[in-house]
């Protein structure tokens, strides 16, 4: 342990980089998956087709994945992130549909009753309902997209892969196992943070449904 | 269209392509196999205890967390290059998801079957292999498919570690900057892991609705 030390600045500036693709690329991933869920989860022979086609898509290993994007977008950040969205995508297009989906008709019926609009109705009363399986769908997104981002170090996008890729270059283990274990580390903590999230709503929406 | 010079690449060189497809398929297979080796028996002896079991599924999904380019690159300063540290990084892989949907398909059993199996008089040994295994399997098959598709990908990263195969077309695509050759890597690589993830997916399916 002689390299982590005196290289704290770097690998929090790694870090955050990480942090950087990871956010935006889920965030994306999040407004995109959201129109396609509420719009899909009407239609369930539609959305059972997209289940699969993601389902098959996400099998795709990240490293084909970017390279198959780089004759289109080059190398760099902006590759990655659309790399990074697309798995976050195929995982929350499919949670945030089945949030839409378990909503009852009869609660849709009654706000319709009461004289609620398809977007007040959306925002008041489907929105909240969804809110733990959106949780809980960006938080299974996070953690892998987390784990996948260190391959994009090698497409040239920064992040937590860089330590590790010069770990291999260099044969230098501290640098590779510096970088795994905040990688990983990361990702527990945010598993553990958003787990602790998805227990709060669930007891809530628990409480207001019952 | 660089995907029809990519092929024409393959045509031309039909040799060094498939020595490395095979070396791909190989290392998945081997590593998945020392996998099921390990982890099914280990499986089936955790699942017997809770607690056990508690702590079996909270290892395996905190190595679930650990990066699959960060467990075959740190295989390289303790195994050197080559095949064998790709095959081991792969198998460290590959066990997490098939312990974990063992210990997950025995433990969620239904008490009330086994109590029913009990009473009937079947002995321990019957019990295991009459009820608890079939019962297990589609759980088991779903970690099989997780795990395959995991050892496909992480595969391509061995390249780093010199272990070779399809994703040693990928590095020197982008080394040399030649698309063609990039796609000779990605686009077989991206197949195998769809055509398993299919596969696998049917099996389940017909595994399931037969019951």
């Amino acid at each position: 342990m002689k390299w982590v030390p005196k290289n704290i600045d770097r690998l929090v500036e790694a870090l955050l980089q990480h942090l950087y693709l990871v956010m935006s690329s889920v965030g994306i991933a999040l407004a995109i998956s959201l129109v396609v869920g509420i719009w899909a989860a009407r239609r369930p022979a539609t959305f059972n087709v997209i289940v699969i086609v993601t389902g098959v898509l996400f099998a795709i290993p990240s490293l084909a994945l970017f390279a198959l994007f780089i004759p289109v977008m080059g190398i760099g950040a902006a590759p990655a992130i659309v790399g990074l969205a697309a798995y976050s995508l195929m995982i929350l297009i499919r949670n945030i549909g089945l949030g839409f989906q378990s909503i009852p008709r009869d609660v849709l019926e009654a706000a319709h009753g009461m004289g609620y609009g398809s977007l007040r109705r959306i925002w008041e009363v489907e929105l909240p309902l969804a809110l733990p399986f959106i949780v809980s769908g960006v938080r299974i997104a996070m953690v892998t997209v987390i784990g996948i981002a260190t391959v994009a170090a090698y497409i040239n996008a920064g992040g937590l892969g860089v330590i590790i890729f010069e770990g291999i270059d260099q044969r230098f283990p501290e640098k590779i196992i510096a970088g795994g274990l905040l990688t990983s580390a990361l990702a527990l903590f945010t598993d553990y943070l958003f787990a602790g999230l998805e227990r709060v709503l669930r007891r809530r929406s628990g409480r207001v449904g019952g | 269209m660089i995907l029809v010079e990519a092929f024409n690449w393959i045509l031309a060189n039909p040799g060094t392509f498939f020595s490395a497809f095979n070396r791909h398929v190989l290392m998945c297979v081997i590593s998945l196999g020392i996998a099921l080796v390990i982890a099914m028996p280990l499986g089936l002896v955790v699942a017997r205890s809770p607690r056990a079991a508690f702590v079996a599924i909270n290892v395996a999904g905190s190595l679930r967390s650990i990066p699959s380019l960060a467990i075959l690159s740190a295989a390289m300063p303790f195994l050197g290059i080559g095949l064998l540290p790709s095959v081991v990084a792969l198998v460290v892989l590959a066990v997490p998801p098939l312990l974990l949907n063992t210990v997950v398909g025995i433990r969620e059993i239904d008490p009330s079957v086994l109590d029913a199996a009990n009473g009937m008089g079947m002995a321990r040994r019957d019990i295991r292999w009459q009820i608890e295994i079939p019962l297990a399997v589609p759980s088991i098959l779903a970690g099989v498919r997780t795990s395959a598709i995991q050892v496909i990908g992480g595969a391509a990263l061995a390249s780093f570690i010199g272990g070779g195969g399809l994703g040693d077309f990928i590095n020197a695509g982008i080394a040399i900057m030649n698309m063609p050759r990039l796609l000779v890597g990605a686009v077989p690589i991206a197949l195998l892991a769809i055509l398993t993830e299919v596969l696998f997916g049917w099996i389940e399916r017909s595994v399931t609705t037969r019951r």
